[in-house]
């Protein structure tokens, strides 16, 4: 067991855990913040999608010893409110079927735009094409991006 | 206006109290919907009339309803209350809706299954509504001393116009609690919907987007510990030997024990199935710590002789006996198998006029054969479930379809009576039924029960994929007898499959041809399947219409006008008695699918058009695909969805339906199978498990409901068989090549 620092949505928070431990268990066996999805383990659905600094990453795939210094924005702290562009314009939609693998899109729609304020079709594809949804609401899934794109 | 009673042999469907906070409550029967005849009411279990809903009208205004069925993304969280709260004129900004637990000595029918749940609620939820309104106008009347007729109601609010008083429901919902269920309420004529038919959003929307606790992983209890299974890695393999030394050295590892999942004797539910006898369990402080500790056993699996499990039926009347075959099976002998399936053991489903002389005299055969893999269902959210068993009493949370039969698994296995077992439902991460069969259910329990501690049951990706209850593996052959004048003249299925049939012999376009046969088979394995959305019609419907393109194709005949033609016949002239559809409504979703797909207009544009119709689940849906070639690669350019699903309750939840299930059946048919070698599984994840992703979804989808005043149907199943079908035939357009083996598109293609 090993002590990190760490900063998540804005405040330092302390685990005492293994080092190889994933950021998605840090999250949601020791911090209590479940709204970052286990889906496959191996970086293949997206649907455990952080930010870490801007960048969006698969928490699965990253131990907590690699973190560093880094900022983690998880889902809860993309906007205080839940009025981040990117998530109005999931309502808008009315994105979400079972809802499962939506906070991940969330965050990779929300870093591809923080990067690339006004992809074209094929950027939003390549840039959500790692996050699986069963339910098949890609369709909408574009479109809210889109939409967030233009606001 | 409709008038409807709401007594039936003077038990009341109703029941009315008041809330003791103040308020009203009425009870009310969820499910009244299908009008019984008076033999059908007899034979009635007596729960049929039980109060399985509630509706709640607070001081305040406030609209509880609280819904008893399981949500797992079909959106009935929002729709079927929506059916109320029109018939009471609520105001939609003040309904709140909540998740009833699961309690069965207060409701009935708890399951989300066979896209049934708005069908079967419609009359029960419309019936809440109007007698909760109904009451209000009475109360009001009595309060104000006005004529109740004089009394209008709009957005939660009573108004008086000769006197000019108006109360909001609140005001009036506990002097409405003295006022009896009225026997008779007056429904709404359709044409004066304000709610059904208008869009409203998920009710539970923010919390998704926002990341809450809302599903059965995100479950949480003070003290509770983590518990994880290892299963035999193949079919037909049991468990051998267990070596946890390492494991139960390993930080933070509780316990390593090997578990029944149920008991030897037990008579299981057909949810029950289960391929494995005997798991391992490790238990642990936290999942990363359980995940390292499973790495760690040392397990030794070996093959088991076949056996048999013993059954009941879905009544629970009867009972009968499943055989569990031993061996360790593989792609390769199944497919060759199912291609070779022996005459003799066919059965005969339906034949209609004489097919065999026909064949005999036909001047053109066309024979084709189709077959589809074994699918896993791969809800995003793994299996998992709570449980915290003690001496008297078991609670449990979690993801599961069949609560109500769960709870009777459960009691049945760990030996507590049901009202000592309390079932709370969450918000489900995708169902497509994999959570109809609720062995995780038991398994948290019985490790609770042995390790006397709260614990969370998670399957891995890997657990989940593996464990079975798969969409079975199908083979169909098709034949066509075309006469020298290019007629049809005969039809023969003959569709089997690994272990199951995925024949519907009643259904188009039998009743459309003189002479007609359906013939059925079906074949051993020891993998187990289950339900996945839309069961069976997933593979027929597709193979069925890429078929009859073909025949069109050889007829010279537009494939639109070849089944209105087929459809126009089983109209006015019907073959058989036994139709299992009506034929203008067939033939409705195809002309509505035509028009706006603007089918006759010819281009050279480099677009490909497939076309496809299907009757499931009482539900009509018609497509048109449109694919272009883009770097030698098939992609999907627009689908036109043409549905009848009856009155639309909520077009924005019900467009996202048929989009998501036109989206999931072009997955399925073009990129998604499980294979296996020796019993094994050859996908384990999404590195080999192909799912359909952003970049291959279809640029667009547009979707067209036929205007109607029929009763509602179901929606969740009904858009995902038929668009595989239209797929197979745009494909042929854009390729030249016909595909009559899915997955269309493999990485490793398995033949032979």
């Amino acid at each position: 067991m090993t002590n990190f620092n760490l900063t998540i949505n804005g405040k330092t928070r302390q685990v005492d855990v293994d080092p190889s431990t994933p950021m998605l268990w840090v999250l949601r066996d020791h911090l209590g913040l479940v709204g970052t999805k286990f889906g496959c383990g191996i970086a293949q659905c997206g649907a455990c999608t952080i930010h870490l600094d801007e960048m969006a990453v698969r928490s699965c795939q990253i131990p907590v010893s690699a973190v560093g210094e880094k900022k983690i924005t998880t889902i809860e702290g993309l906007s205080e409110e839940g009025d981040h562009p990117v998530q109005k314009a999931w309502l808008e939609q009315d994105v979400p079927q079972c809802g499962y693998c939506q906070a991940g899109q969330i965050m990779t729609a929300a870093a591809l735009l923080k990067e690339n304020p006004h992809p074209t079709d094929e950027e939003i594809e390549t840039a959500m094409n790692g996050n699986i949804c069963r339910c098949g609401t890609y369709t909408r899934i574009k479109a809210a991006v889109k939409a967030a794109s233009d606001s | 206006m409709t008038i409807i009673k709401t007594t039936y042999n003077r038990r009341s469907f109703l029941k009315s109290t008041a809330l003791a906070g103040g308020g009203m409550m009425l009870g009310f029967s969820w499910f009244v919907s299908c009008k019984p005849s008076p033999e059908q009411v007899s034979n009635m279990p007596r729960e049929w009339f039980e109060i399985n809903g509630f509706l709640k009208i607070g001081e305040n205004g406030m609209v509880t309803i609280m819904s008893p069925n399981p949500e797992i993304g079909q959106n009935v969280k929002t729709s079927m209350p929506m059916i109320v709260a029109e018939e009471l004129d609520a105001d939609w900004k003040k309904v709140i809706v909540e998740q009833a637990p699961l309690n069965t000595s207060i409701f009935t029918r708890q399951l989300a299954g066979g896209s049934q749940s708005i069908r079967q609620g419609w009359d029960g939820l419309r019936m809440a509504g109007a007698t909760a309104r109904q009451m209000l106008v009475a109360a009001a009347a009595r309060a104000w001393e006005v004529p109740a007729e004089e009394i209008t109601t709009d957005n939660g609010t009573l108004h008086h116009k000769n006197s000019g008083k108006s109360a909001g429901y609140g005001e009036m919902a506990s002097a409405a609690t003295e006022i009896p269920v009225p026997e008779e309420v007056k429904l709404k004529d359709s044409k004066d919907f304000k709610i059904i038919g208008t869009s409203r959003k998920n009710v539970d929307g923010k919390k998704i987007v926002t990341g809450k606790p809302l599903y059965g992983l995100d479950y949480h209890k003070e003290g509770m510990l983590i518990a994880m299974i290892a299963h035999p890695p193949a079919f037909g393999l049991k468990l051998k030997s267990v070596d946890d030394a390492e494991a139960k050295a390993m930080p933070g590892i509780k316990d390593v024990l090997t578990i029944k999942t149920y008991k030897d004797d037990y008579v299981r539910s057909m949810f029950d199935a289960d391929a494995f006898q005997e798991l391992v369990v490790v238990v642990g402080n936290t999942t990363w710590e359980v995940m390292n500790a499973k790495k760690a056993l040392k397990l030794e699996w070996e093959p088991f002789k076949g056996y048999e499990e013993a059954f009941k039926t879905y009544s629970g009347d009867d009972t009968f006996s499943k055989k569990m075959p031993g061996g360790l099976e593989n792609t390769g002998v199944h497919m060759e198998k199912m291609d070779k399936f022996p005459a003799k053991q066919l059965k005969v489903a339906r034949k209609d006029g004489d097919p065999e002389a026909a064949f005999k005299k036909a001047a053109k055969v066309i024979e084709r054969s189709y077959t589809a893999p074994f699918l896993a269902h791969n809800t995003m959210e793994p299996m998992n479930f709570f449980a915290h068993v003690t001496e008297d009493k078991a609670e449990l949370a979690g993801p599961v379809q069949t609560p109500e039969f769960m709870e009777q698994s459960v009691a049945a296995r760990i030996g507590l009576p049901l009202d000592k077992i309390d079932i709370q439902m969450t918000r489900q991460g995708g169902g497509f039924g994999r959570r109809l069969y609720g062995h995780f259910v038991v398994e948290a329990a019985v490790i609770s029960q042995e390790i006397k501690a709260p614990v969370k049951l998670i399957y891995t990706r890997e657990d989940d994929m593996t464990f079975g209850n798969y969409r079975p593996s199908y083979h169909a052959t098709y034949r066509a007898a075309l006469d020298a004048d290019n007629k049809l003249i005969a039809f023969h299925v003959r569709a089997g499959g690994i272990p199951e049939s995925p024949l519907f012999a009643n259904r188009f376009p039998a009743g459309a041809i003189d002479n007609y046969l359906a013939e059925s088979w079906e074949m051993e394995s020891n993998i187990t399947v289950g339900a996945f959305r839309a069961p069976r019609s997933n593979f027929i419907a597709g193979v069925e219409q890429a078929f009859l393109d073909e025949v069109a194709e050889t007829m010279e005949k537009d494939p639109i006008d070849f089944r209105l033609e087929l459809l126009k016949r089983a109209t006015s002239d019907p073959v058989g008695e036994n139709n299992d559809y009506d034929a203008s409504r067939y033939a409705g979703v195809l002309e509505l699918v035509r028009e706006k797909s603007n089918w006759k207009t010819e281009n050279n544009t480099g677009v490909h058009r497939g076309v496809s119709a299907y009757f499931c689940h009482n539900s009509y849906v018609a497509n048109v695909l449109e694919m272009v070639m883009k770097n030698n690669k098939p992609e999907v350019r627009k689908v036109y969805c043409a549905v009848d699903c009856g009155i639309v309750v909520n077009p924005i939840a019900a467009i996202n339906l048929v989009e998501g299930g036109t989206v999931d059946g072009i997955g399925h048919a073009m990129y998604s199978q499980l294979t296996f070698k020796d019993g094994k599984p050859e996908q384990r994840n999404f590195d080999r498990y192909r799912l359909i992703r952003h970049e291959e979804a279809p640029k667009a989808i547009e979707v067209h409901f036929v205007e109607s005043d029929e009763h509602p149907s179901g929606l969740g199943e009904p858009p995902f068989p038929p668009i595989m079908g239209a797929l197979a035939n745009a494909l042929y357009k854009a390729t030249g090549q016909r595909h009559y083996h899915q997955p269309f598109i493999a990485e490793k293609p398995v033949i032979g």
